[in-house]
């Protein structure tokens, strides 16, 4: 019953995302669309899922859209281009996924290949094996941690890539002409502000508790990351750029994201020196579990600071773009003036 | 360490990323890339040599038994792609350091190096991994770092061309993604030889049906396949010369190597050109993209945007030899891939060279190049003649193999076809011949110099290694055949 309101919804959402031409309610019902995937997700009991959705989806990847927003405009252009070939195209691709589904196996039956083949020694072994209870977390970072290696990397290359093609050079001239967006905002928001300075530090604990919660229950690097980030970005919003960029310096954050990805693949390095495959944490220690401890510990920490630190760097290059913009149009303006 | 090569194959360029931002100083950087990528390059010798000689080597990564680990598995197809691929990225890297400074502003030249070097790591990831989801996450490091490098080029239309390309490509690896959490659905393993067992007994679904035109579609869009073909042109003709260079000669090969291997491996030679019709629709497109992409380059007056046009008519020629679905014809198709790496990667560089010098690559600069850069010029016009398949060069090599191979099953009338395709490649050839060599400079032009060594180098190197393998052909072909033999000999 639950699945079929939330479904319901999710379409419901999906249809307004299609038709609304305000970009800012675009967002937040993206926002939405993310927050429904995450109740599904935990309706599925996938609350790993669901808490990656939620912190993702529905939290930071808002955040980063609204910065876009503020530099683009709210309303969406009117297109010139025909919809109907690209229509077409989605319902070929619709109907063959609707096609696929037909020979599935049912959904939650207990003689589907994917409960029958693999699964069983994730489910019955793992304890024995990496000694850690959270099964998702065994087989992220253990059984297949290359693969979360290769994401890590590719949330680095991302961050590079937005540093490539956004980063703005700024002289120490220019950063004092600019004024930062939220200098106005000093005076403003006061309540917004107290509450802020007060929910940042739990913010900052939470995110903590996340990062080492992951071998128990749902969390673990990647939403720790995206939560400390949250925070920042929070603080920043409302304390002006150029007062979070005296907290953190960017410099640092891009070493922080380099570091993140060098200590994941140095778990690997020293296992490869002591006579293990690479990721082979049994080989960490002279106790094979506590090996897969050590290890498991290390590469969460790798993907939080990485995740965090390429968060930070796109709200940033963002941000300063807008800076750029805003100051280039009130020089325009005093000058048309 | 012998035995952790297939891991040290990808981990190595994947370090050098990271490090190379600490390194701050762009020399350096530049220095510890091309180390980097030499040390990847002397790996896959290497493992193409353990390969040849004792067979496929399986890795488990984490130490975790196959189908639960993740398990790298480097058969003679992939060794010779890896070899391939950081072959020609090392010669490719030797170049980079001259071209970018007068194409990428200096604060971005770090980012430049680490980019390249994730994307080298992304195709080497794909090319060497034996598990079908870690494919993907591989694929998505080579995309994101791709698209990064092809909007880092000069004119603005770059940013153009990298969306066009970000749009196309991503929904390439969604329906790659699809593809492979609906065979892991029908399956319960994400392992490639493992769902090479597991999957004729479900072969008889609509599932894997779907799951197999979601994965060949995806694939084909990063393969830039004739009708998926049009965000290649303007994101090569954009990128900077170097990134273009290093993408002609190695992206698409990667994406062909996805083809045959989920092909022939994954789904299997039966249900891949029995189940499906395949090879009519493949022989088709291919054949059509080979004349379409030709008589477009003919028309082009951007000579990138006309070799790039000749990479995809290129692609239509590897695609006729796939189709064939023989030994004689897929064998056509691997030594396709690697003299066209060899024949692409020369002539990107030469053109990277051009740019250095003249600033620009309308037909019309080129006017009289062919006595101020001879050198230069001589390597297009040796790779041009490679393109159409003169004797002598590899083109030549690859070309006899893919019409023995069409013979061998008796279309003769598709063989005819194919050689008046290389009528075509004459034609755009001959008009950069022309320009270069028969049109005398514009008025207004300044004289330029030849080339810097840097450039020449790495050229020549290409341009002799066109013609040795033209000559010598028994290491390509034979390695060719045993990786064409060894992928009939598992399906079978």
């Amino acid at each position: 019953m639950i699945d079929i309101i939330l479904l319901t919804l999710l379409v419901v959402v999906a249809i307004a995302i299609i038709r609304m031409k305000d970009l800012f309610a675009v967002v937040m019902l993206l926002g939405i669309y993310g927050l429904l995937s995450a109740s599904f997700f935990v309706a599925m009991d996938a609350v790993d899922v669901a808490f990656t959705e939620a912190a993702v989806g529905a939290g930071i990847s808002t955040l980063l859209m609204l910065v876009v927003i503020a530099m683009t405009g709210r309303k969406e252009k009117t297109n010139r281009h025909k919809p109907l070939p690209a229509l077409c195209i989605v319902l070929i691709t619709g109907g063959l996924l609707i096609y696929g589904t037909f020979d599935m196996p049912h959904f939650g039956a207990a003689d589907a290949p994917i409960h029958q083949h693999v699964a069983p020694r994730y489910i019955n072994d793992s304890m024995a094996e990496v000694g850690v209870p959270n099964i998702v977390t065994s087989v992220l970072a253990s059984y297949r941690a290359f693969d979360t290696f290769g994401e890590v990397v590719v949330i680095f290359t991302a961050g590079i890539g937005v540093l490539t093609l956004l980063s703005v050079a700024r002289r120490k001239e220019d950063a004092e002409k600019i004024s930062s967006i939220n200098d106005s905002m000093h005076e403003q928001h006061l309540v917004i502000r107290i509450v802020a300075k007060m929910l940042i530090p739990f913010i900052f604990l939470f995110a903590l508790y996340v990062q080492f919660h992951g071998d128990f229950g749902p969390g673990g690097g990647f939403q720790a990351g995206v939560i400390f980030a949250a925070a920042i970005i929070l603080y920043a919003m409302l304390f002006g750029l150029n007062t979070a960029r005296k907290v953190i310096n960017q410099t640092f954050i891009q070493l922080i994201a380099a570091v993140g990805v060098l200590l994941y693949g140095s778990v690997g390095i020293v296992s490869l020196m002591n006579d293990g495959n690479f990721f082979n944490y049994n080989v960490l220690a002279s106790d094979p579990i506590a090996g897969q401890h050590l290890g498991i510990l290390l590469i969460e920490w790798g993907v939080g600071c990485t995740v965090a630190s390429v968060m930070m760097i796109i709200f940033f290059s963002f941000a300063g773009r807008l800076e750029l913009h805003q100051h280039n149009e009130r020089v325009k303006n005093q000058e048309s003036s | 360490m012998i035995a952790h090569l297939p891991i040290l194959q990808v981990i190595i360029p994947l370090m050098a990323a990271p490090i190379c931002l600490m390194l701050k100083r762009a020399q350096l950087v530049w220095l510890f890339s091309l180390i980097a990528s030499g040390l990847a390059f002397a790996i896959s010798i290497l493992l193409l040599q353990q390969v040849m000689t004792s067979g496929v080597i399986s890795y488990e990564l984490g130490g975790w038994q196959a189908p639960w680990g993740i398990e790298y598995r480097i058969d003679k197809l992939n060794a010779f792609l890896l070899l391939i691929v950081s072959g020609i990225s090392t010669v490719v890297l030797f170049a980079a350091q001259t071209s970018i400074e007068k194409e990428i502003p200096k604060n971005k030249h770090v980012y430049f190096y680490i980019l390249y070097l994730l994307s080298l790591t992304g195709m080497l990831g794909i090319v060497a991994t034996g598990d079908a989801f870690n494919v993907f996450v591989f694929l998505e490091i080579s995309s994101l770092s791709a698209y990064a490098l092809i909007a880092m080029g000069k004119n603005r239309q770059a940013l153009w061309a990298s969306y066009q390309y970000l749009i196309m490509g991503t929904i390439g690896a969604t329906f790659i993604l699809i593809g492979i959490g609906l065979i892991y659905q029908m399956t319960g393993t994400l392992n490639m030889y493992d769902l090479s067992q597991r999957l004729p007994e479900v072969a008889q679904t609509r599932t894997v049906f779907a799951a197999f035109a979601f994965v060949i579609v995806g694939v084909c869009l990063k393969l830039a396949m004739f009708p998926l073909h049009l965000w290649l042109p303007n994101a090569y003709a954009y990128a900077p010369s170097i990134v273009t260079a290093f993408f002609a000669a190695t992206a698409t090969k990667v994406a062909v190597y996805l083809l045959i291997r989920f092909t022939f491996s994954v789904f299997g030679l039966s249900f891949s050109f029995t189940t499906v019709p395949l090879q009519t629709l493949f022989m088709a497109l291919g054949l059509i993209g080979i004349f379409a992409a030709s008589t477009s380059a003919i028309y082009q007056r951007n000579v990138k945007h006309l070799f790039a046009y000749s990479s995809i008519a290129q692609i239509g020629y590897m695609i006729v030899g796939f189709s064939l679905s023989t030994v004689t014809g897929l064998t056509a198709t691997l030594l396709h891939l690697f003299n066209h790496a060899l024949m692409k990667g020369a002539i990107f560089l030469a053109l990277a060279a051009v740019i250095y010098r003249v600033g620009n690559i309308e037909l019309n600069n080129l006017r009289g190049l062919g006595r101020q850069m001879p050198l230069t010029m001589a390597a297009i016009v040796i790779g041009g003649l490679s393109l159409i398949g003169v004797p002598l060069t590899v083109g030549f090599v690859s070309k006899w193999y893919l019409l023995m191979a069409l013979i061998e099953q008796g279309w003769w009338p598709v063989a005819v076809l194919i050689l008046l395709g290389s009528m075509l490649a004459v034609v755009y050839v001959w008009r950069i011949v022309e320009a270069a060599y028969f049109k005398a400079p514009l008025d207004n032009s300044s004289p330029v110099k030849e080339a810097p060594m840097s450039f020449l180098i790495p050229i020549w190197t290409l341009i002799i290694a066109n013609i040795y393998f033209g000559i010598d052909t028994r290491l390509s072909v034979q390695v060719a055949e045993a990786a064409a033999q060894s992928l009939f000999g598992v399906s079978l």
